[in-house]
C-alpha cells in the first residue's frame, strides 16, 4: 500500500487539474453526473416523458376525451398503439394527458414542500438554542403521526380539489427537507464569510436566504430529485382510493385503479399506465441517487 | 433507562392528546353531516338522531364527554351510520385481519431485507450483491397498487395458483402480505447493506478477524449490532407505512380489515367511526415508535443522552 491507488491517484490529478484551471464545483458535478449510466438513462427518460406529455396532446390525432362506444376495449393497435378504454378512448392519449396532471402534482406540491422545509429548517438551524429544540422536536412529534390518514380526512371531508390536494401533500412532506437544511445550516453557521457577512450588517434574513442557501444547494437539490417521486406515489396512491384527482381529469393514479378494476379481461389497461407510472418513478430515484454522487451530498439517516 | 421510557411515555400523552382534539374539531367543522345521505331525513328524526348522538349539546359539552367517554370507560361511541353498532364492536370486529396483515408483512420486509442486504454488504460487489440492489430498486419503484394488481394477473387469474381476493385459508395471506411486504424489505435491504458495509471496516472488526474469529461470527456477533442501527430506526416509519399501506392492499385483495373500513366511514362521514379509528391508529404508531425508540438507545447507547 506504498503507492496510492489509480482511483485515488486520479482523483487527485482531477483535483489538481480543477485547481489550476478553475474547473467550478458545478461543471465537475455535472461532469460526473454524466458518467453515471443509470443516473444519464433516468434523466433522458424525464426528458422524454416530459416532452411527450407537454406535447403529445397536442399532435395526436386522437383525444384524450373523444369516446367511441363503437370501439370500446379495443386491443393495442396501430390505430390505438394503448388500447382503449371502457368508453373507447384513446388509452396513449389519456396516458399522456394523465401524465400531466402527475408530473404537474408532483412538481407543485414538491414546491410547496421545498418553500416549508427549507425556511423551517434555515431558522431552525441559523437560530439554534430552544428554538432548535422546540421546532425540531415538532418535526420529530410529526414524523411519527399517521400523516396520510390526515390527508384521506382532508380530501374526503373538504372536497376532492386539486388545489387543496397539492397543500395536503405538500405539507406532509417537507419534515426530511427541514431536518437536512437545519443539519448543513448548523455546519456553515460558523464559516469566515457567515461572518464576514455579519460584520458587513447585513440583517439576518439577508444572511439565511442570500449568502447560507446558494451554499447549500447541492443537498438541496438531491432530496428535491428524491421528494418528487415520494409525492408522485402519495398522489396516485389517493387516486387509486379515490381520492385524488376527479374525472373528467384523470392521472396515472387514476388509470392504474381504472386499469385494475378490469384487468382481468383487458390486462393492457392496467399494464401500460403502471409500466409508464414505475418508469417515471425509477428514472427520478437514478437521477437523484446518481446526483447525490455527483454533487457529494452525504446520504443522511432519514 | 427506565428514565429514558418514562420520559418519553409522558411526552406521548400531549401527542395523543393533540390527535385526538384535532381530529374531533376537524370532524365536527367539516361540511355535511352524517345525517345528510341521499334519503330525506325529517327535521324530526334528524333531532332525534342529533340527541340520539349527543350532538345537539354545546360544542364543548361534545368535547367533554367524548373525551370522558374515551379515557374513563374506554367507550368509543355508536357508529352514526350503523346504529345498532359500537365502534369498539366494529375496531374488535375488523382489526385483527388487519394487524393479521401487517405482522405477516412486517415480517416478510425483515426476512427478505436483512437476508439480501447482509449478504450484499459481506459479498460486496459480486453477483449477489447486484442482483440484492436491482431488487431493491424495483421494490421501491413499482407501487404497490401496481405490484398487487400485476400479481394477482400473473399467479392467480393466468396461473390459479391463489384465489384472486377473499381472506379465508392460508393461501389467500400469500399475495397481499408479499404485496405489502416487498417494499420496505427493499428498503431495509438498503439500509442494512448501507449499515453493514459502515461497520465492516471499522477497527474491531479488523481487531476481531485478526483474533481469527470466524466470518459467520463476525457478521452475526460484531458486525450487526451496530449495522443494524439505520433499520432499526426506520422501523417507526415502516410500521407506520405498512397500517396507511394495508388501505389500499385491503381495497384490492377485499380482506374484511379496518382499514378498508376507515376509508369507507371517511366516504359515509361516520364520524364516531372515523374519530375511533383515527385514534387507535394514532395510539398505535405512538406506541410502536415508542418501542423502536428504546430498542435503538438499547442498540446504541449514547442516544439517551441526545
Amino acid at each position: 500500500m506504498l503507492s496510492p491507488s489509480p482511483e485515488k491517484l486520479l482523483s487527485t490529478e482531477a483535483a489538481a487539474l480543477q485547481l489550476e484551471q478553475g474547473i467550478s464545483p458545478w461543471r465537475n458535478a455535472w461532469h460526473r453526473l454524466s458518467r453515471n449510466k443509470p443516473a444519464v438513462f433516468g434523466g433522458a427518460m424525464l426528458i422524454i416523458l416530459a416532452v411527450l406529455c407537454a406535447i403529445g396532446p397536442w399532435v395526436m390525432h386522437n383525444d384524450y376525451q373523444s369516446q367511441n362506444l363503437y370501439n370500446t376495449f379495443a386491443p393495442p393497435s396501430t390505430a390505438h398503439w394503448m388500447g382503449t378504454d371502457q368508453l373507447g378512448r384513446d388509452l396513449f392519449a389519456r396516458l399522456l394527458y394523465g401524465g400531466r396532471i402527475s408530473i404537474m402534482v408532483g412538481l407543485v406540491a414538491t414546491s410547496v414542500a421545498l418553500t416549508i422545509g427549507v425556511t423551517y429548517g434555515a431558522i431552525a438551524g441559523f437560530f439554534g438554542g430552544k428554538l432548535d429544540a422546540v421546532m425540531m422536536r415538532i418535526v420529530d412529534i410529526l414524523y411519527a403521526l399517521p400523516f396520510t390518514i390526515f390527508v384521506i380526512l382532508l380530501m374526503v371531508f373538504f372536497g376532492r380539489n386539486i388545489f387543496l390536494l397539492f397543500f395536503a401533500i405538500g405539507a406532509v412532506e417537507w419534515l426530511t427537507m427541514a431536518r437536512i437544511v437545519r443539519s448543513q445550516i448548523m455546519a456553515i453557521k460558523r464559516m469566515e464569510y457567515i461572518e464576514a457577512a455579519r460584520s458587513l450588517g447585513f440583517g439576518r434574513r439577508r444572511i439565511i436566504f442570500r449568502h447560507m442557501i446558494p451554499n447549500i444547494l447541492g443537498p438541496i437539490i438531491v432530496y428535491t430529485t428524491l421528494t418528487i417521486p415520494a409525492v408522485m406515489l402519495l398522489e396516485a396512491f389517493l387516486s387509486f382510493l379515490g381520492l385524488g384527482v376527479q374525472p373528467p381529469m384523470s392521472s396515472w393514479g387514476v388509470l392504474i385503479k381504472d386499469g385494475a378494476e378490469r384487468m382481468e379481461e383487458y390486462p393492457w389497461l392496467l399494464i401500460f399506465p403502471g409500466s409508464v407510472f414505475s418508469l417515471t418513478l425509477f428514472s427520478l430515484n437514478f437521477l437523484g441517487d446518481g446526483l447525490r454522487d455527483a454533487l457529494d451530498v452525504q446520504s443522511s439517516k432519514d | 433507562m427506565l428514565r429514558f421510557i418514562v420520559r418519553r411515555l409522558l411526552e406521548t400523552i400531549p401527542v395523543l392528546f393533540i390527535i385526538i382534539t384535532a381530529t374531533f374539531f376537524m370532524v365536527r367543522f367539516v361540511p355535511g353531516g352524517p345525517f345528510d345521505g341521499e334519503k330525506a331525513t325529517t327535521p324530526e328524526i334528524k333531532r332525534n338522531l342529533e340527541a340520539y348522538y349527543g350532538l345537539n349539546l354545546p360544542l364543548h359539552r361534545q368535547y367533554l364527554n367524548y373525551l370522558d367517554s374515551i379515557l374513563i370507560h374506554g367507550d368509543l361511541g355508536r357508529s352514526t351510520k350503523y346504529a345498532n353498532r359500537t365502534v369498539n364492536e366494529i375496531i374488535a370486529d375488523k382489526l385483527p385481519a388487519s394487524i393479521e396483515l401487517g405482522l405477516l408483512s412486517l415480517t416478510i420486509a425483515l426476512v427478505f431485507g436483512l437476508t439480501a442486504g447482509i449478504l450484499a454488504a459481506v459479498k460486496r460487489n459480486s453477483f449477489i450483491d447486484h442482483a440484492a440492489s436491482s431488487f431493491a430498486m424495483i421494490g421501491i419503484c413499482v407501487p404497490t397498487f401496481v405490484l398487487g394488481p400485476l400479481l394477482v394477473l400473473g399467479l392467480a387469474i393466468h396461473l390459479g395458483w391463489f384465489s384472486a381476493s377473499g381472506w379465508y385459508n392460508w393461501q389467500d395471506r400469500i399475495l397481499p402480505s408479499l404485496t405489502l411486504g416487498v417494499v420496505y424489505a427493499a428498503y431495509i435491504a438498503r439500509l442494512t447493506r448501507g449499515g453493514m458495509l459502515e461497520v465492516l471496516n471499522q477497527d474491531y472488526i479488523r481487531t476481531a478477524r485478526a483474533k481469527g474469529a470466524s466470518e459467520l461470527r463476525i457478521i452475526f456477533r460484531h458486525a450487526l449490532r451496530g449495522g443494524l442501527l439505520p433499520v432499526v430506526s426506520y422501523l417507526g416509519p415502516a410500521i407506520a407505512g405498512i397500517l396507511t399501506g394495508s388501505f389500499v392492499i385491503e381495497t384490492i385483495f377485499q380482506i374484511p380489515g379496518l382499514g378498508r373500513e376507515f376509508v369507507n366511514s371517511a366516504f359515509n362521514r361516520d364520524y364516531t367511526l372515523v374519530l375511533g379509528t383515527v385514534i387507535l391508529y394514532a395510539v398505535l404508531i405512538v406506541t410502536l415508535n415508542l418501542v423502536v425508540d428504546v430498542v435503538q438507545v438499547w442498540l446504541n447507547p449514547k442516544l439517551k443522552f441526545e
